[in-house]
């Protein structure tokens, strides 16, 4: 059996990586290695999983310093001397081993407008044409690895603006509410209100990593930007905010 | 182990998978003081892995189909074991609570005209599950996610139950611990709903995540209400089987409904070959019809579509006739017979699965597919329209409740399932809180002891590793308690399991109480040992085959075991798991009468 060269950050922020030698077999994944560590020999080894398909998004980590998921990274692709280092996300407070603390996000999807769809047909149905969904589709297709947060500048390098950017996970569910062709959810609201959509500068890094190959940047970020400008200075709309007082 | 935290709610709803989440909406929603924990993250549970789709007589595609014909379907797929009003409830229901998850933001797939669309499935007369591709459970979760956490409820994420409590009959509470820091909470909560999921992780094969372990079974067991159906154990026909380290992952039956065909070694279509009598009126018996009725209805359905417990059995007949393919499953081929394309458009979660975890390009080689131990029937009995178990306030839904399915679940009947029973239990667990004037007490005693339990594995003298006495019994089952079952072999798991709680008493844990998965696992080991021997006691007692459970010293089905559940309690002295039979509930004449062409 070949035998994996892991390099494992182990503790919390005062901890350190350490060497491990693990057999694998074929067709292994880079999430199985860890597991097999943890059965045989590091029963506390704390790490995150659900679904070891891809599905679920909990096995995030930074692979050799790239953000990605464990369970998707096939060990065939190592060369066989190559030490793998294994690191916790580095955008999110640790907090112990290949966990950190991932709360910030959920704080943030509290603030995220709900639908308010148009009343149904006559007959209890809804009706949307494919193509129309198309683009939402791909929107929720986000399994919330928060791999996009973690490779993005914005907060990688400055955890202070997490209060006033979103992050481009959060575009994305944005970016779904804003193009439901039946919401109703006055459309201002959702990309005026301080989501930080500014310090976006489409670097389109979140985009590289999104293992759904969700096009954060071109089909989210861009399009709100867009409307953003729209809506500031469309003339009528200027005109009809000082008429009906709205903000 | 010093202190710990309280809090006190009027519902408490634990787990949060598509069940737990729609109990909790409804119960938040009716201004009561909620809580939810799941032991993942919030949209990590289980149901997020669904596939294929969710089951819902909407008539979209079909107009001919409605809550007859689906309750019907459902009936039959359970072998007539299910509990016949919650099939008629889940029937008349399921289509609303569909629409009602468009209402909060899914994008189901479109039919031209724009309605939802919906596809074929194994037992479902009509094409009737609801999807987005093959990521429905994603859609679904993240939807219910989404409403619920503006709703106003407390979530605790990365939180585990470890026991309920009571104060006399009453429930009164539940103690658990947080992953991250390992301190004990005590709720004291009016009434609890169970939503724990499912149990896969006894076995050694399945498509079940780490949180798989039955907990929700176990805690209601310990609390001493009643388990139903727990022998039938669906093992799905198609997991994936190699390479060693995905075996077990889910291929959806989407695979089939969509075009795909199972064969054996020769490329033969085997499934010709095991069409039983209650079913050969209505299923295709040449390749030319089979294929004929993807799209014309007159012609018969094809045997690929079998429900999921003929077509598990099929594939291991073939399997052990050494009919099977190189890495002891047989094929799934789609790509021979849909194009590239449409394979890519259908299914593109499993393109990507194959691609990515075996290299294998679905739209130009077949599949490689296995038996994969995934979801239980059997569970804690509840009322039909309530949820309510036989302990006064406490409630069960979803997968770790019994008596919707039968003997053998349909595909898509139980992302139904979750929102149909999830609701009814959210309510029924709201009207019972409102009933009861004052918070019940814990027993500060009890609470103590527990703590202490708890942390035990840390003190141990004993030398026992977690994950070896995990594995021992995965193994244990998967060979005496499989797909095929004697009652000599399941006599060895009972004595094994015996042997096994004895090694798990002798666990050992390393490290410290901060997220520690080696602890967890050691505490989850009790739940698993117990649902583990509740699943082989009930199995030795049907003594018949029948849907989801076979035997091979009873192959047949029997007359006498048609009429009844076979009923598991633990005994609150000695913890001893017993099985007795008791009668099925009668469905009325009106019900009986569309059953009466077969
Ligand atoms: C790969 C796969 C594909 C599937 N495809 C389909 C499909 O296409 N159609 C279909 O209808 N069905 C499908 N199923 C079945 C269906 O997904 C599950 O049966 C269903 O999702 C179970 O939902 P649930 O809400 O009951 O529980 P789960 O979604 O399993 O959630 C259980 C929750 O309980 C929590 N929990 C458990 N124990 C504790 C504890 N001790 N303390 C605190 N929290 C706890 C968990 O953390 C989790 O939040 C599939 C299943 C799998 C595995
Ligand atoms: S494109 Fe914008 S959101 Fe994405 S990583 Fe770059 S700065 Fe962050
Ligand atoms: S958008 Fe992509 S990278 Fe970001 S959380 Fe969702 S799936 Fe992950
Ligand atoms: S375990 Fe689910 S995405 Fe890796």
């Amino acid at each position: 059996m070949p035998v994996a060269r892991l390099k494992v950050w182990r503790g919390g922020d005062d901890g350190a990586y350490e060497d491990y030698e693990v057999e694998y077999e074929e067709g292994m994944v880079v999430l199985d290695v860890v597991h097999r560590l943890q059965a045989t020999q590091t029963p506390d080894l704390a790490v995150r999983w659900n679904c070891k398909a891809g599905k679920c998004g909990s096995c995030s980590a930074e692979i050799n310093g790239r953000p990605q998921l464990q369970c998707m990274q096939r060990m065939e692709q190592y060369p066989e001397d190559e030490v793998i280092q294994i690191a916790p996300l580095k955008t999110f407070p640790l907090i112990r081993d290949l966990v950190c603390d991932v709360s910030w996000n959920y704080k943030i999807a509290k603030t995220i407008p709900e639908f308010q769809l148009t009343a149904p047909d006559q007959d209890g149905n809804r009706r949307m044409a494919q193509i129309d969904i198309d683009r939402g589709q791909e929107f929720r297709k986000c399994i919330e690895c928060y791999l996009c947060q973690d490779v993005c500048h914005v907060i990688r390098d400055h955890p202070d603006n997490k209060d006033d950017f979103a992050g481009p996970r959060f575009f994305v569910q944005l970016a779904n509410v804003a193009m439901h062709p039946l919401d109703t959810n006055p459309r201002r609201d959702t990309v005026d209100h301080g989501f930080g959509l500014e310090y976006c500068n489409i670097t389109k890094c979140c985009t590289d990593v999104c293992p759904e190959h969700i096009k954060i940047t071109d089909n989210a970020i861009i399009p709100l930007k867009e409307r953003r400008v729209d809506e500031f200075y469309d003339p009528l709309r200027i005109i009809g905010r000082k008429f009906f007082g709205k903000k | 182990m010093a202190g710990y935290e309280s809090h006190e709610y009027d519902v408490l709803v634990i787990g949060a998978g598509g069940a737990g989440l729609r109990a909790a909406i409804e119960a938040s929603a009716r201004g009561l003081r909620t809580a939810l924990v799941s032991k993942s993250l919030l949209g990590k549970a289980h149901t997020v892995m669904a596939e294929g789709g969710i089951a819902a007589a909407m008539g979209n595609v079909y107009t001919e189909d409605n809550w007859q014909v689906h309750f019907r379907d459902t009936m039959r797929g359970g072998k007539m074991l299910n509990n016949w009003r919650m099939a008629q409830l889940h029937a008349q229901e399921a289509p609303d609570r569909v629409r009602e998850l468009e209402e909060w933001g899914a994008l189901f797939d479109r039919t031209d005209d724009g309605r939802i669309l919906q596809r074929d499935f194994g037992g479902h007369r009509y094409a009737r599950l609801a999807h987005v591709g093959d990521r429905t459970g994603l859609e679904m979760i993240r939807t219910l996610q989404q409403h619920a956490v503006h709703r106003g409820l407390d979530v605790y994420q990365e939180f585990t139950v470890n026991r309920l409590f009571k104060d006399g009959d009453r429930i009164a509470g539940a103690v658990g611990y947080w992953r991250e820091s390992g301190e004990l909470v005590a709720f004291s909560a009016k009434a609890i709903v169970l939503a724990t999921g499912g149990l896969g992780k006894i076995w050694a094969i399945t498509s079940n995540s780490w949180e798989g372990t039955g907990d929700g079974h176990a805690l209601a067991m310990y609390a001493g209400a009643d388990m139903i159906d727990m022998e039938f154990v669906q093992f799905h026909p198609t997991g994936m089987v190699w390479p060693p380290s995905v075996r077990g992952i889910l291929v959806t039956e989407g695979v089939r409904g969509d075009g795909g065909t199972l064969r054996n070694a020769s490329g033969e279509r085997f499934m010709f070959n095991y069409v039983p009598p209650m079913f050969a009126a209505e299923t295709a018996d040449s390749e030319a019809e089979a294929d004929r009725w993807y799209t014309d209805r007159t012609a018969r359905r094809t045997p690929d579509l079998l429900p999921s417990d003929e077509v598990a059995r099929a594939i291991n007949s073939e399997v052990r006739a050494g009919r099977g393919s190189p890495h002891g499953g047989v094929f799934l081929d789609i790509a021979s017979r849909r194009d590239a394309d449409y394979i890519q458009r259908r299914l593109p979660s499993m393109y990507h699965q194959f691609k990515e975890l075996a290299g294998v390009d679905i739209t130009r080689e077949p599949m490689e597919v296995g038996p994969t131990c995934h979801y239980a029937m059997g569970g804690v009995r509840v009322d039909a329209e309530t949820g309510a178990t036989t302990v006064p306030g406490l409630f069960a839904a979803g997968e770790v409740a019994g008596g919707m399915h039968g003997s053998n679940r349909l595909g898509g009947n139980s992302l139904s399932d979750l929102v149909v029973f999830g609701r009814r239990a959210g309510v029924g667990a709201a009207d019972y809180a409102e009933g009861v004037e004052a918070m019940p007490t814990l027993d500060a005693s009890a609470v103590n002891e527990r703590a202490e339990l708890v942390t035990a594995p840390f003190e141990s003298d004993g030398k026992e590793n977690p994950y070896a006495v995990h594995e021992a019994l995965r193994d244990l089952m998967q060979v005496n308690v499989g797909i095929i079952r004697t009652e000599s072999d399941m006599q060895v798991a009972l004595s094994g399991i015996h042997e096994l709680k004895a090694r798990a008493a002798a666990v050992k844990v390393e490290g410290g109480a901060q997220y520690n998965p080696g602890w967890h696992l050691a505490l989850d080991l009790e739940h698993m040992l117990n649902v583990a021997e509740a699943v082989t006691t009930a199995a030795i007692e049907r003594q018949e085959s029948r849907g989801g459970h076979t035997r091979d010293d009873f192959p047949g089905p029997s007359p006498e075991f048609a009429k009844v559940n076979v009923v598991v309690r633990r005994s609150e002295d000695d913890g001893a798991i017993t099985a007795t039979q008791e009668p099925l509930p009668q469905m009325p004449a009106e019900l009986q009468r569309l059953f009466e062409e077969d």
